[in-house]
C-alpha cells in the first residue's frame, strides 16, 4: 500500500508542478537556514573527547582580587588560569593520579631542509602527561617522559603539519630541529590532531588549530619563553625579573588533572580546599573559598563555547522554519482541496479516512524529503559563502571546522525535513480525510 | 438485497431545513434492475447517496445484503462500499492521470488484494466491457462512451452485490447511451442488482421496475416480478439483452 501511496504522491506532484515546487522551495529555505545554524552550533557544542570527558578536570582556584570578582558577569566563576606557584605546587604534589601544566608560547623554527625558510611556530609548553591524558595520537615515536620534564631536556613533539613542512613527512624521530637558536631532538610526531573545540586551551582561539610544536614546560620556563596566551594580574606587584613574574599573583598557566572516579574527584577537591586554606593563612587568596574542578563538558559550558547568541540563532532559525511551514500548510490545503473531487471519488470507491490521510501524508513526506535535500544543497552553498566571507589566514581553519557538514547534521536535516513535512501535512491531510465523499462528487 | 424503511434525511443550515427524504421506504430484490425517476430536487440523488453509504441519514433503517448498515461508523461504511457497492456516475469520474488499468484498479487497492488477483479481475472486467486492449490509454484518449465503460468495469471489478448508477447515460449521445444500457442489462443478467437514477423514460423502460420519487417520497411503486433474460457472452464488447 505504501508503494501505491508513493505512486499517487508522484501523480499528485506532477499534477501541480508549480505548487509542488513552491512547497519544496519553502521547506528547503527553512531547512537550509536551520542546517546552517545547526552546523555551526553542532561544531561548537560537540564534546571533542567524550570518552574521557568525565575523567579530565580543569583545575581552578580563586586567587583573584578581594575587591572584585574575576568575571563581573559571573562573579561565582574563579579565574580560568592559575598562578605559577599554585600550578607547579599542585602538579608536583602528585595529588592527582595524572596532571599537567601548560601554556602557549612560540619560537622561530630554523629548518635544515633546503628550500624551507625559517618560520614562526606556535609552541605548547607542557608536561609529559599531556599526550596520554588527552589521547593525542602519534604517527612516529611518542611523547617525552617524566625524566625529560625534571631534566628540562631539549626534546620536542611535532605536529603532523610541522613534520610535513620540515621533514617532508618522513619519520623524524631522533632528528634535530632548531628553535630560537636551541637544538631540540624530535621524540615524536603526531597524527593530524585538531580537537574542535580546542578544549584544552579555550583561552586562545576555541576553534583554532592546535600548536605546531610541543616541548617540556620546564624547558620553556628555563628559557623564559614568552607567554602567547593570556596573562592576567590583579595585584600591583613589582616584577624586575622572570623569577618575580613566576612568584607573582598573575595567572597564566592552565592545569588539568585526571580523576578517574567520583571518589578521586572528591578527594582532590578536598586537597585543593585544604591547600587554599593554608594559603589563606599565609596571607594569600583573600576571596572566599571557591576552588572548582570542571570536567570537559562543564569546561566548555563554563567558557561559553556555545554562546547565548548561537542559541538565540537556533531559535530564530526554527521560527523561520515555522513561518515556512505555515505557508506550506496553506499551500497544502489549497492543493488538497483543489483535488478534493478525486479524494471524494476514492472515498466512494472504498478508501477509508485512514487510507486518505496516509496517502496525503505520504505526498507531504515526499515533498518534505525533497525540500530537505534541496535545503541541504542550499545549506552547503550557504556554509561555503560563510567560509568565503571569513577567509583570512588566521581564521580560515577555524571557520572551515565550524562550517563543515558532518553525517550527524545530514541525518538531523533529513529527519527535520520529514518531521517538518509531517507537521505541515498533518492538518491538511486530516482535514481532507474528514471530507464527506458525497459533497465533492456532487460538484462533478 | 436493499431494504429501506422510513428513512428520513434533512439538510440543515442556520436558516433553513430541507427535507430530502421523508419516510422513504424501498425494497429491491437480489438480481433486480430498478430505475428511480423523478423531477430535479425530488431526492433521487440523496437516495442514491444514502443507498451507497456516501451520506448518513437521520432516522429509519437500511439493510443491505442482509446487513443492517444504518449505524455503521465511517470505517465500516467504507468497507461496505468497497466490498458490496459499485458506483457509476453521470460524469464517469475517472481519475484523469491514471490509465484505464489503474482506474479500474482503484477500488481493488483498498481491498489489499494481491497484485495477481487484481490483475485478473481488472483484465476480466475490461474484457467484459470491451476495452481489454485499451488498458494503457488515459481517459482523455477515450470517447465518452468508452470512459463510461471503464467506469462500469471499475464498478464491476470488485464483484459488487449492488450497482448504483446515477444518470449513467446523461453525458452520452444516443448511440453510446444505448451501448451503455445494453451493457448494464448484460451485467444485470449476470445477477448483479442495479439501481439506476434517470430522467430518461426510455432508459427507465429497460429496467424491471420503475419507482417515482417526489418530495423525498416514493409515489409510484410496483412489486418486483422476475424477468427472464437472454445474455450474450461476457467477452462481447457490447452485449444485448432481451427482457420478456
Amino acid at each position: 500500500m505504501y508503494a501505491y501511496d508513493l505512486r499517487l504522491a508522484w501523480h499528485s506532484i506532477r499534477r501541480n508542478p508549480g505548487l509542488s515546487a513552491l512547497m519544496v522551495l519553502a521547506i528547503a529555505l527553512g531547512i537550509a537556514v536551520c542546517t546552517v545554524t545547526f552546523t555551526v552550533y553542532h561544531a561548537m557544542a560537540t564534546n571533542p573527547i567524550p570518552h574521557r570527558s568525565a575523567q579530565l578536570f580543569a583545575v581552578t582556584l580563586d586567587t583573584w582580587d578581594p575587591q572584585e570578582p574575576y568575571d563581573d558577569d559571573n562573579p561565582e566563576h574563579p579565574p580560568t588560569l592559575l598562578t605559577h606557584r599554585d600550578a607547579t605546587f599542585l602538579h608536583e604534589s602528585k595529588a592527582a593520579p595524572r596532571s599537567l601544566v601548560m601554556y602557549k608560547t612560540g619560537a622561530l623554527l630554523l629548518p635544515e631542509r633546503a628550500g624551507v625558510k625559517p618560520f614562526e611556530t606556535v609552541v605548547r609548553a607542557t608536561t609529559h602527561a599531556f599526550f596520554s591524558m588527552f589521547d593525542v595520537p602519534f604517527k612516529y615515536g611518542q611523547g617525552w617522559g617524566d625524566g625529560a620534564d625534571l631534566a628540562q631536556e631539549p626534546v620536542v613533539v611535532l605536529s603532523a603539519e610541522t613534520n610535513d613542512k620540515v621533514f617532508g613527512g618522513e619519520n623524524s624521530v631522533g632528528r634535530t630541529i632548531k628553535l630560537d637558536q636551541t637544538d631540540y631532538r624530535v621524540v615524536g610526531v603526531l597524527e593530524p590532531w585538531a580537537p574542535s573545540p580546542k578544549f584544552h586551551d579555550l583561552n586562545n582561539g576555541m576553534f583554532e588549530d592546535p600548536e605546531d610544536v610541543y616541548l617540556p614546560f620546564s624547558r620553556a620556563r628555563a628559557l623564559e619563553m614568552p607567554v602567547y596566551g593570556n596573562t592576567n594580574c590583579w595585584k600591583s606587584e613589582t616584577q624586575n625579573s622572570y623569577q618575580d613574574f613566576l612568584n607573582s599573583e598573575c595567572v597564566w598557566l592552565q592545569m588539568w588533572a585526571e580523576l578517574p572516579s567520583a571518589a578521586a574527584r572528591d578527594k582532590y577537591q578536598a586537597f585543593l580546599d585544604n591547600y587554599a586554606r593554608e594559603q589563606k593563612k599565609a596571607g594569600r587568596m583573600p576571596r572566599p573559598l571557591n576552588n572548582r574542578l570542571y570536567d570537559v563538558a562543564q569546561w566548555l559550558d563554563r567558557n561559553e563555547v556555545v554562546q547565548k547568541d548561537n542559541r538565540v540563532l537556533i531559535g530564530i532559525a526554527l521560527l523561520f522554519l515555522g513561518v515556512c511551514l505555515v505557508n506550506v500548510v496553506g499551500l497544502l490545503l489549497a492543493k488538497f482541496l483543489n483535488a478534493a473531487t478525486l479524494t471524494g471519488l476514492r472515498r466512494a470507491l472504498g478508501a477509508s479516512r485512514r487510507d486518505i490521510v496516509r496517502q496525503h501524508m505520504t505526498e507531504v513526506l515526499v515533498l518534505g524529503l525533497a525540500g530537505g535535500l534541496l535545503g541541504l544543497v542550499l545549506a552547503v552553498g550557504g556554509l561555503a559563502g560563510i567560509r568565503s566571507i571569513y577567509n583570512s589566514d588566521w581564521n580560515r581553519d577555524a571557520y572551515q571546522r565550524l562550517t563543515e557538514i558532518d553525517p550527524v547534521v545530514v541525518l538531523v536535516t533529513l529527519a527535520l525535513s520529514l518531521i517538518a513535512g509531517a507537521v505541515a501535512g498533518l492538518y491538511p491531510s486530516w482535514r481532507i480525510g474528514r471530507t464527506a465523499p458525497a459533497v465533492y462528487l456532487k460538484t462533478q | 438485497m436493499l431494504q429501506m424503511q422510513n428513512v428520513t434525511k434533512a439538510y440543515r443550515t442556520d436558516l433553513l431545513e430541507t427535507h430530502a427524504l421523508r419516510e422513504f421506504s424501498l425494497e429491491v430484490e437480489k438480481g433486480e434492475f430498478v430505475a428511480v425517476m423523478g423531477p430535479s430536487g425530488s431526492g433521487k440523488t440523496t437516495f442514491l447517496n444514502v443507498a451507497g453509504l456516501l451520506e448518513t441519514f437521520d432516522s429509519g433503517s437500511y439493510t443491505l445484503d442482509g446487513q443492517d448498515v444504518s449505524k455503521l461508523d465511517d470505517d465500516a461504511r467504507s468497507h461496505v462500499r468497497n466490498h458490496k457497492i459499485g458506483f457509476i456516475f453521470q460524469s464517469f469520474n475517472l481519475i484523469p492521470d491514471l490509465n484505464v488499468f489503474d482506474n479500474v484498479d482503484v477500488p481493488l487497492r483498498y481491498r489489499r488484494m494481491s497484485a495477481s488477483e487484481r490483475r485478473e479481475r481488472i483484465t476480466s472486467a475490461l474484457d467484459l466491457v470491451g476495452l481489454g486492449s485499451r488498458t494503457r490509454h488515459l481517459p482523455s484518449q477515450l470517447s465518452g462512451g468508452q470512459q463510461q465503460r471503464v467506469a462500469i468495469a471499475r464498478a464491476l471489478a470488485g464483484d459488487p452485490a449492488l450497482l448504483l448508477a446515477d444518470e449513467p447515460t446523461g453525458n452520452l449521445d444516443s448511440l453510446m447511451a444505448r451501448q451503455v444500457m445494453d451493457l448494464m442489462e448484460q451485467i444485470n443478467g449476470m445477477g448483479t442488482t442495479i439501481v439506476m437514477v434517470t430522467h430518461d423514460p426510455e432508459l427507465a423502460r429497460r429496467a424491471h421496475r420503475n419507482v417515482q420519487v417526489i418530495d423525498g417520497q416514493i409515489t409510484d411503486f410496483k412489486p418486483y416480478e422476475p424477468h427472464t433474460a437472454t445474455v450474450t457472452p461476457l467477452h462481447s464488447p457490447v452485449a444485448t439483452a432481451t427482457y420478456g
